[in-house]
């Protein structure tokens, strides 16, 4: 075990970059995400790397697509508005198949909202932010130490499956300091003989491009692709139960909701209500078997979310209704308290839930 | 430590500035001086002096800050009634400064009035198991550029260095020797060393100049 910092969620996705052989950030600053590009502006000329504050995020997303193209590790990390600014880069980034890291400290909105932390990019991110038919990788952290071992995992997954990885966390787990241990990540190297890096009048050149002329051949391209997505749906999915054994009430959270959702099942259970917890850590792909085979054992969900209820779609659509789902919920910048949670859940277990 | 009318905490993002600030300013109004804090931090949207704005009221000590902390407007502006902690000689005042250079910047308008009163203590908060800290020699580049970018010296040290709640006493005196060289290389002497309330008992025996802290609780 290494040895223990004390770290931002925002330093730490940072420093897990470095330590995943991530040498190029792109970036333009936004609360409140901006530690993410200061460690990097920090860190990055000492170790080699390439530290740059783009233009606009339009132009840091363009960057990312330029390295991604040359097989080398790269990011970059926005907030909320940043992100859809961010939304064409990453439909081109897919539709050439590039690996990539994005990271979203997601902050209320729409709009320019405000700077509080929210949940309310899960759409954005789960449903596809750009055009065109493309999943990204969504990895949603729920401590200091997942923001930076998801970072280096999303690294990982990207290059495995040519995709891009996004960190969706939000400006309280960006912010909030906890203890973190960093290790040398161990990098697995895929095959890059796609990467344009120079023929040296070797090989055949290499072309990165998301433009298709032949109906026929984008058509083919699209099915391939999606043989691909169907691979990390069955391979990658990852999730936490917490006290599911004997539930009969099934909260759902990630990250920072997932944190209060815990505090409010302990307060329940020694109230003696059987309630447990499904925290997905993939929100694409999402554990779909995970819910479906709680909606069997459970008398109803409680989706605890930052956002006006985003995530509980995909709970009713993977437990196929066959329980009642309700939303427990703060938006705007404003989290849930433990308290608000522990009301739902005992509504829930007095089946007033509707 | 001599009690100073003005008391200046600046360091390090995310050392440990603002949680000392509130419990200082606590220390000094049960020693019964008139106290007031203010947050001069332009630069950190969340975790601010404004979270214990309840609790400082209820102990008397007013809260100067951005009317702007913790909504949702992003305005490094600091108010007028800043003014107070130097114009307002007859109370003492507890400064919480921006982390890093950037964040000192906002002191440099109030540093030649500090400076010409000569009545004040700036203490450099260090905090060993930050990742961009981890040594006396790290920790005294920043304390550099601070004085650069606020146009004040710093007059002593604080050992903060912590681990957050999982914090043990053999944490805060594997960092003596580090706290130490950084008094040595900066001159500046080594006021004290913070410990978190619970942990005090076990060290006061071990270690000197120990100040309690207590943290601000949380819901995650």
């Amino acid at each position: 075990m290494a040895e223990k910092v004390l770290m931002k969620g925002n330093e730490a996705i940072a420093e897990a970059a470095i330590l995943a052989g991530c040498r190029h950030y792109f970036g333009y600053p936004i609360t409140p995400q901006t530690e993410i590009a200061a460690y990097m502006a920090k860190k990055m000329p000492k170790i080699g790397g390439c530290f740059l504050q783009a233009e606009s995020e339009v132009a840091a997303i363009n960057m990312v697509y330029g390295v991604a193209s040359t097989g080398k590790r790269v990011m970059t990390s926005s907030s909320s508005p940043g992100i859809s600014l961010k939304a064409e880069g990453l439909s081109y980034l897919a539709g050439s198949d590039l690996p990539s890291l994005v990271v979203n400290v997601q902050r209320g909105g729409p709009g320019l909202g405000g700077i509080q932390p929210s949940q309310s990019d899960y759409f954005q991110a789960t449903k596809g932010c750009g055009h065109g038919d493309y999943r990204m990788i969504v990895l949603a952290p729920s401590s200091v130490q997942e923001m930076a071992s998801l970072t280096i995992k999303g690294f990982d997954l990207a290059e495995k499956y040519r995709m891009t990885s996004m960190i969706l966390a939000d400006g309280t787990m960006g912010q909030m300091m906890e203890p973190v241990s960093l290790e040398q990540a161990v990098v697995e190297s895929y095959d890059k003989s796609w990467a344009v890096t120079g023929t040296k009048c070797e090989r055949k050149k290499n072309i990165i491009n998301s433009l298709s002329l032949v109906p026929e051949e984008l058509e083919q391209l699209n099915f391939a692709r999606y043989e691909r997505y169907k691979k990390v749906e069955e391979n990658e999915v990852m999730y936490e139960e917490y006290m599911m054994d004997d539930a009969e009430i099934c909260v759902a959270a990630f990250g920072i909701a997932a944190r209060v959702a815990k505090n409010a099942i302990v307060k329940a259970r020694e109230e003696g209500i059987k309630v447990g917890m499904i925290r997905p850590i993939t929100l694409w792909p999402f554990p779909q078997k995970a819910f479906e085979e709680a909606a069997d054992k459970v008398k109803s969900f409680i989706s605890v979310e930052l956002s006006m209820g985003q995530m509980i779609e995909d709970i009713r659509l993977y437990t196929h209704s066959k329980k009642p789902v309700t939303l427990c919920n703060r938006v705007g910048g404003m989290i849930p308290s433990p308290e608000q949670v522990l009301e739902s859940i005992r509504k829930a277990n007095e089946g007033g839930n509707k | 430590m001599l009690t100073k009318r003005v008391t200046l905490f600046a360091g390090h993002y995310g050392s440990g500035k603002t949680n000392i600030a509130v419990n200082y300013a606590m220390h000094l109004k049960k020693e019964g001086f008139p106290v007031v804090i203010a947050d001069l931090d332009i630069v950190n949207p969340y975790f601010r002096t404004k979270d214990s704005e309840d609790e400082l009221k209820k102990q008397g000590i007013d809260l100067i800050c951005s009317e702007f902390a913790n909504t949702n407007l992003d305005i490094p502006s600091l108010p007028q009634s800043m003014y107070r902690v130097i114009h307002d000689k007859s109370i003492h005042a507890v400064m919480d400064i921006g982390g890093d250079d950037a964040g000192a910047v906002a002191l440099g308008r109030f540093a030649p009035s500090l400076t010409d009163e000569n009545n004040y203590a700036m203490l450099f908060v260090a905090n060993f198991f930050r990742p961009l800290t981890r040594n006396a020699e790290e920790a005294f580049a920043i304390l550099r550029e601070i004085e650069f970018a606020s146009g004040m010296r710093f007059t002593g040290i604080i050992n903060n260095s912590n681990l957050g709640e999982i914090t043990t006493k053999h944490d805060i005196l594997s960092t003596k020797k580090e706290a130490e060289k950084l008094s040595q290389i900066s001159g500046l002497p080594l006021c004290f060393t913070t410990v978190e309330s619970s942990l005090y008992d076990e060290l006061k025996t071990e270690s000197e100049n120990l100040f309690p802290l207590t943290l601000q609780s949380k819901i995650f």
